[in-house]
């Protein structure tokens, strides 16, 4: 019975080393950067994640096929270096000895990526799935380009700055005309006082003329 | 009417013609002009190129016995005559009055291509607002599995300027279509011209106290950051470290000669128009020596920065290729994580060829030399938008980099356009054009709405092809030989005893024999020489240019392509028009006086020419 043991365990690990080798079919590469990520919060890399990798990768095709066949160990790893990058394999538990084929897993992984990321407290670029492309979010992007706004308070504040240059040049250029319109307008009233070719000024500061002629008939009129 | 009257003109200062509010704001107006974008992004590279420190013996040399010569001509005969360009140099003679004409046609068509400069500067300081900044990521392509090709197979940096800026053609003869962003900015461009000359030095002398100052604040600031960056020190010391052998080739001289004639700014009549606004008893020469220093000092202030961050970028992207062979290596070996650092890179590479040669020559790996990335130099636009704007992406804060530096080249620009505008203003005040009874307003929005007009050109797909072709045509031979001319007048046919009475009784002091010197022999002979020195070198290599063209197998090079004939003809006929008119007035002239002298009824106009405005103040002090 043990031997019995034994030996089905011996072609379990046979089979899966055969199943589990770099580039087997439906294998896939992972390389995890844990320093370029978290520096000095680095946490190593031991059996326990090697473990949450297997529950995270089952989850995976749980999610996707939304069959709950898949356990932690149809999960192989192997070749583990110091990088830290090996390779993993999805048995299939409804066959025997086969492998899932690679495209459920590439789909299943892209389905949660943000999960898997998320549960080692890394990103697309620090945990690589080697073959298995990332779909890159797009920028964000407001709905009216800043540009457009920043250029709307510049050309604002310049258009404010000619307006006031301009009307203040008008009100400058009108005050000069009615100061000389003005002057102008003093000069003429000086010229209008002239009554009959004598200017007032004369009239006043100098001594009338006396008409002799009536001059003499005041003599007649007697003084009150 | 004898020639020799050179006593003092009774020209009265009452004139009505504007003036500064103080000695400050000319001397300010001048600095400014002088100093623009040259002294950033052409003066560094020159350094670079020639040997760092030993570049400084030419130049300072071109400086003495070209720059300072020539400033101080120009200034003390606009000073003297208190004129444009046009007007000045009909003043002097009626036959040299195709030199002020052919300076003002220069600074209409700098005018026209400057700004559209200013219009990118513009463009990229309203793109600084943005987080990220825009040229630091590329954007995806359509179904969004990776980036954008073209901004992949080049740099982000490259694709924004490139393609998202400019939007250029692959050849100057597809011109495409106007650039609607583009043209937004050169009307809010074309609109500060105007807010800011709208009533010639009334308005420039006030806007020239940001203008003017502002460049150096900033270039302080970036000089104090620069200085912090890891790998500013190997730029300086790159930068300064002085190989004298360089001065062997003549072509060294040559840049320097062209350099400093280009930075003073000189032939453009902005000069003269600036100094004719001045009260005639000022001291140009020492207006002439401050300014021409000043300049050169800033020229050498603003290297400082350029190269602590061009070092900086260098370091950064020898960085970058060293931690990208780390990665390769580390992954193709597996070895764990930050075993191969920067500083064991070379014994581990040394280690890993010897055990597995095949395996490393399998990664091709990219050598990292710091030499190298230190020598790729760029001038011009290319440092500006592609080199500088990538190094302000590394930069902790970059939007507040990205948008200082993007002010202070705007700038810069400004307050070089003032003097250009100024160039174009005063001659067409003074020949009235519009009736005297219009504001001047309207004249300078005339000014501005046609060269708005004329300049949406440059907007098209291939504008940027066509800007180079007026900045290597339009704006360096003809100066040369205005400014040979404007020596030759002066000296000769002027005559320098006369000139030299002028200058003495604006500044009170008898001319140095220095000045003698240089204006009768050492400017013009070495005008001439570097002028037959530049059309050679043009002459020698076909007129070519370099396309971006992402179809080109090269690419991200730029395709090396020559100028169709139809180009050739226009780039001939910009060097030429200007030149072309000294002759042409002369010969007009000199037609004129026969045609005049052969009708017996007519008064000789002797006794008015060859003094101008000059000759109506018959009774001087004699």
């Amino acid at each position: 019975m043990l031997r019995a043991l034994l030996l089905t365990l011996s072609i379990v690990a046979i089979a899966h080393a055969e199943l589990c080798k770099p580039d087997a079919q439906n294998a896939f590469k992972v390389r995890i950067s844990i320093k370029t990520a978290l520096g000095d919060n680095a946490y190593a890399w031991d059996a326990n994640e090697e473990y949450l990798f297997k529950a995270m990768v089952a989850f995976a095709m749980r999610r996707y096929s939304s069959k709950s066949t898949t356990q932690i160990s149809n999960v192989l790893l192997c070749n583990v270096t110091d990088r830290v990058s090996f390779w993993f394999v999805v048995t299939d538990s409804s066959k025997n000895v086969t492998t899932v084929p690679g495209s459920e897993v590439e789909a299943a992984i892209r389905m949660n990526r943000n999960r898997i990321n998320n549960a080692f407290l890394l990103s697309d670029k620090t945990l690589q799935f080697l073959k298995i492309t990332s779909t890159l979010s797009p920028p964000v992007e407001p709905s009216t380009p800043v540009w457009l706004i920043v250029f709307g308070v510049v050309l604002c504040l310049i258009v404010a700055g000619i307006v006031f240059l301009i009307v203040s040049g008008i009100q400058k250029h009108k005050k000069k005309n009615k100061d000389s319109t003005e002057r102008e307008n003093l000069e003429e009233k000086v010229e209008v006082t002239l009554e009959n070719g004598i200017p007032c000024e004369a009239l006043d500061l100098k001594p009338g003329h006396i008409n002799g002629v009536f001059a003499a008939d005041d003599e007649r009129f007697t003084s009150l | 009417m004898s020639k020799d009257l050179s006593a003092a003109p009774e020209i009265s200062e009452e004139d009505g013609r504007p003036k500064w509010d103080n000695k400050f704001q000319y001397i300010l107006s001048c600095i400014g002009f002088a100093v623009g974008l040259g002294n950033v992004w052409r003066f560094p590279y020159l350094c670079q190129i020639h040997g760092g420190g030993a570049f400084l013996i030419p130049y300072f040399i071109a400086l003495l016995f070209e720059g300072i010569p020539l400033l101080h001509l120009e200034l003390a005969l606009g000073q003297y005559l208190r004129k444009g360009s046009i007007g000045a140099w009909n003043s002097i003679s009626p036959y040299l009055g195709g030199v002020g004409v052919g300076s003002w046609i220069v600074s209409v068509l700098v005018s026209l291509y400057y700004n559209t400069v200013l219009t990118w500067v513009m463009w990229y300081f309203i793109n600084s607002f943005q987080e990220p900044l825009p040229w630091s990521v590329c954007p995806l392509n359509e179904n969004r599995t990776g980036f954008n090709e073209e901004c992949y197979e080049s740099t982000s940096v490259n694709y924004f300027w490139y393609r998202k800026t400019l939007n250029i053609t692959p050849d100057i003869a597809e011109s495409g279509k106007l650039q609607w962003w583009l043209i937004l900015c050169l009307a809010a461009c074309w609109l500060v011209v105007y807010l800011c000359t709208i009533r010639g030095i009334e308005t420039t002398g006030k806007a020239i106290y940001v203008t003017a100052i502002f460049p150096y604040l900033v270039l302080t600031i970036f000089l104090i950051q620069g200085l912090t960056l890891p790998g500013a020190t190997e730029g300086l010391i790159y930068l300064f470290t002085p190989n004298l052998n360089t001065l062997k080739n003549p072509r060294v001289w040559l840049d320097a000669a062209t350099q400093i004639f280009f930075s003073l700014s000189l032939a453009f009549g902005g000069l003269i128009a600036f100094a004719s606004y001045n009260p005639t008893k000022n001291d140009c020469e020492k207006d002439a020596v401050t300014v021409a220093i000043v300049n050169s000092m800033t020229s050498l202030y603003a290297s400082i920065p350029v190269f602590s961050v061009l070092g900086f970028k260098a370091t950064t992207a020898y960085w970058d290729c060293l931690d990208r062979n780390i990665i390769n290596i580390i992954n193709e070996f597996d070895l764990p994580e930050e075993s191969i650092m920067r500083q064991n890179y070379t014994s581990w590479i040394s280690f890993l060829n010897s055990s597995y040669p095949e395996k490393i020559a399998g990664l091709k790996l990219k050598s990292c030399d710091l030499q190298e990335f230190l020598d790729q130099s760029v001038s011009g636009t290319g440092l500006a938008f592609i080199v500088f704007t990538q190094a302000i992406i590394l930069m902790p804060g970059s939007q507040a980099w990205a948008i200082l530096f993007f002010i202070m080249l705007f700038s810069l620009g400004l307050s070089s356009m003032f003097g250009n505008i100024e160039g174009v203003f005063t001659p067409l005040l003074e020949l009235q054009i519009i009736p005297k009874s219009a504001p001047k307003e309207l004249l300078s929005g005339i000014i501005c709405l046609i060269s708005f007009l004329i300049a949406l050109s440059f907007t098209l797909g291939s504008g940027s092809y066509w800007i180079d072709i007026f900045d290597r045509y339009a704006g360096s031979v003809p100066l040369l030989v205005i400014a040979f001319f404007e020596v030759i007048g002066v000296v000769y046919i002027y005559k320098i005893k006369r000139f030299s009475k002028d200058v003495e009784w604006m500044t009170g002091r008898k001319l140095n024999l220095y000045w003698q010197i240089t204006w009768r022999f050492i400017s013009p002979l070495l005008l001439l020489i570097v002028f037959m020195a530049f059309v050679t070198l043009q002459m020698q290599r076909p007129p070519s240019y370099t396309a971006w063209n992402p179809k080109y197998e090269g690419f991200p090079m730029k395709e090396e392509k020559v100028y169709p004939p139809w180009v050739q003809a226009i780039c001939v006929l910009l060097a030429a028009l200007p030149c072309v008119c000294v002759p042409l007035v002369a010969l007009f002239h000199l037609v004129k006086q026969k045609r005049r002298s052969k009708d017996p009824s007519f008064v000789p106009p002797e006794v008015f020419s060859c003094h101008g405005a000059n000759s109506n103040f018959s009774h001087t002090k004699e």
